[in-house]
């Protein structure tokens, strides 16, 4: 329906803003300030200005710590949260402004997985049913027998045993739940997955069968991820790209192997040196001043200025713009821009 | 000198026709000042190693058997107004979530304050004034301003510095933390794993840190621990563990990390699942997932013996060391 032009990224962000508000109703909204009475609105700005694409085939990662919005960009891409600005395209189609019912042939395409396998799975469905509820709904025409043959096709693939399916989801192991809501995403045969922290909750010999198993799926059907993380190590081996983000905007966009190799971004570096080495005795962590700020009032400047060993007057005052640099990677930072950094 | 020495410590869960084990026959020794790592997966026992050395187990959990030996006094056997009298003075404990271990209720202050009164003859000033020295060793600006506070006003990064600062309160001789940075982002665990060695260091304080986490443990500690199902099945020197493990499931665990593969490649993993405790194969715990397995695995359990340079429980840790040199030579 749509045409195959491989120029084109699978998914746009532009200029994507989401702000959550913090006083509802008209009694919240009024404070008593030095005196006077006065009318506020305080806002979260939980995604500010992001944009960046998603090229067909590739795993996009996004790393940051908790609070800078990574999630949040995760479910305004599924369409779970509007955004309060800028656009998403899919496949060059406009998708921020659909109603529930247009984005239902778009649910096909596109699927998510949850961090926790716990909440994500119906307590009172079998694993039969709540694999085959997507399946029929997305496909009425499907005769019964083809929707059984096709939940006992995705169970094999992700290594459940299709005996198991009168089971509920209490009866498995964290694994295992994690395994069958990663079949539940590809019964609808998707193009497109959206993972949240897919194996954060997950021990660590059980993180590298989860993962395995995303990375057999992507090779096999030609998915595409966009991944949202905070484990560095998890990035470097499953990512293509990697997006640092930091209080809602993106600081980084690079190659995995650029990224890793050679960071720009101050808070980039901080990131990757406080990732716990496990042969290294002597690490060289760059201590960051502070910690995040909260993202109700936004600094005027660059987001990251108050933690950041290198800012400057300019810094302070005005927001640094995403730049291309000589590598290919894409870097929001006035020092990098100046060439203030000493590598 | 041995500051803590746990021999054949056994922790069971009653069940209501039965018991099943949590901990079997663990034995291990701190001596003062020393750091020690416990590593291992959900499920594996480490926390309730943990609370067994504060004899803080509640029902329907209880010791069976075995000794703890802290400075020479069996805490087994103690009684609770005894217990009360370590806890917290001479042992301190640091949990995954400063939200728990903080009332918060209390401001920080008085929490602080009422910790140092309980075991010093301080008055509410003297008492304040220790508070803001420890405060101000932990790197918390304004040390006078947050005693006031509650614990909801601080961020968690602080929130974990007030928790290993009330740890600190009457200088114990050991601290035992139970994943203390898992809550936190990188960089703030970072920070807080760095001050948590500075301590360590200049205090003299033993350190059991409870964690899942191999790179942490490789960085904070000198020995190491590592527990399956209940039993410690590898101990030694953290170095030597972590760059040349014995037991098949101490390398299983250290090859599926992530960075041990070349990206984009299929990690190695461990099949399986780790058993439940009502559930123990017989003979080693860990057959069923182990490649190396054979008849007598299935039957008989191993003991911990010295092997290379470190205690492993493995029956064919022997063939396995063979196989990895050959394969290094080819």
């Amino acid at each position: 329906m749509n045409d195959m032009n491989p120029a084109q990224p699978l998914l746009e962000l532009k200029g994507l803003e989401k702000r959550f508000e913090l006083d509802r109703g008209f009694l919240e909204t009024i404070k008593f300030r030095s005196g006077k009475i006065v009318r506020e609105r305080r806002e979260v700005h939980a995604v500010n200005n992001i944009s960046l694409n998603v090229e067909r085939g590739e795993a996009l990662c996004v790393v940051g710590e908790s609070g800078c919005g990574k999630s949040t960009v995760a479910r305004l891409i599924a369409g779970l949260l509007t955004p309060s600005g800028g656009e998403i395209h899919y496949e060059g189609e406009r998708i921020d402004n659909r109603s529930r019912h247009a984005m239902m042939p778009l649910r096909k395409k596109m699927q998510m997985i949850f961090q926790n396998p716990y909440a994500s799975l119906n307590p009172r469905m079998t694993i039969q049913q709540a694999l085959e509820e997507p399946v029929r709904y997305h496909n009425p025409e499907m005769s019964k027998s083809d929707v059984l043959e096709k939940v006992a096709t995705v169970m094999r693939s992700v290594g459940v045993d299709p005996s198991w399916a009168k089971r509920y989801p209490h009866e498995f192991s964290g694994g295992q739940r994690q395994r069958i809501a990663i079949a539940r995403a590809l019964t609808v045969d998707p193009e497109f997955i959206i993972a949240d922290e897919p194996i954060s909750a997950l021990d660590v010999s059980i993180q590298a069968q989860v993962l395995n198993l995303m990375l057999e799926a992507k090779n096999q059907r030609g998915l595409t991820y966009l991944f949202i993380t905070h484990d560095l190590s998890v990035v470097q081996h499953f990512g293509t790209r990697v997006a640092v983000l930091y209080l809602g905007s993106v600081c980084e966009l690079a190659d995995t192997a650029t990224l890793f190799e050679n960071p720009k971004h101050p808070y980039t570096k901080a990131l990757l040196s406080a990732v716990p080495q496990l042969k290294d005795d002597h690490p060289n962590h760059i201590r960051l001043k502070g910690e995040i700020p909260t993202p109700i009032n936004l600094p005027q400047g660059c987001p990251f200025e108050s933690r950041c060993a290198y800012a400057n007057d300019r810094c302070r005052v005005e927001q640094p713009r995403p730049l291309q640099q000589a590598d290919g990677s894409i870097v929001a930072c006035h020092a990098v821009e100046e060439d203030r950094l000493e590598s | 000198m041995t500051l803590l020495s746990v021999r054949d410590l056994t922790v069971k869960f009653a069940t209501r026709d039965s018991s099943v084990t949590a901990l079997n026959r663990i034995s291990f020794d701190l001596a003062k000042g020393e750091r020690l790592g416990i590593v291992g997966e959900s499920g594996a026992g480490k926390s309730i190693t943990g609370f067994s050395l504060m004899n803080l187990l509640s029902r329907p959990g209880f010791i069976d058997n075995g000794t703890i030996l802290f400075q020479g006094d069996d805490i087994v056997k103690m009684s609770e107004s005894q217990m009360r009298s370590i806890r917290g003075n001479q042992m301190a404990m640091i949990f995954q979530d400063p939200m728990v271990t903080l009332n918060p209720v209390l401001t920080i202050g008085q929490q602080m304050v009422e910790t140092l009164r309980a075991h010093r003859k301080l008055s509410q000033k003297e008492a304040e004034q220790i508070a803001i020295v420890k405060l101000r060793e932990v790197y918390i600006p304004s040390p006078e301003d947050r005693l006031g506070q509650y614990p909801h006003e601080l961020s968690g990064g602080m929130r974990q510095r007030i928790v290993i600062a009330i740890a600190l309160l009457l200088d114990p001789q050991l601290i035992i933390a139970d994943e203390p940075t898992t809550a936190l982002d990188v960089t703030i665990q970072a920070d807080i794993m760095e001050l948590l060695l500075e301590l360590c260091q200049s205090n003299k304080v033993g350190l059991i840190l409870i964690t899942h986490d191999l790179g942490v443990v490789s960085q904070m500690t000198e020995r190491t621990l590592v527990m399956y199902a209940g039993k410690i099945i590898e101990a030694g020197r953290t170095r030597e563990i972590i760059n040349d493990p014995q037991h098949p499931y101490t390398q299983g665990l250290i090859n599926a990390l992530p960075q041990q593969t070349q990206p984009g490649n299929p990690l190695k993993q461990i099949p399986g699942n780790m058993p439940s405790l009502a559930a123990i194969p017989n003979g080693c715990a860990f057959n069923p997932r182990c490649e190396y397995a054979l008849d007598h695995c299935r039957t008989t359990a191993p003991e911990i013996v010295q092997y290379a340079h470190v205690e492993v429980a493995c029956h064919e840790v022997s063939r396995l060391h063979s196989d990895k040199s050959e394969e290094r030579s080819a």
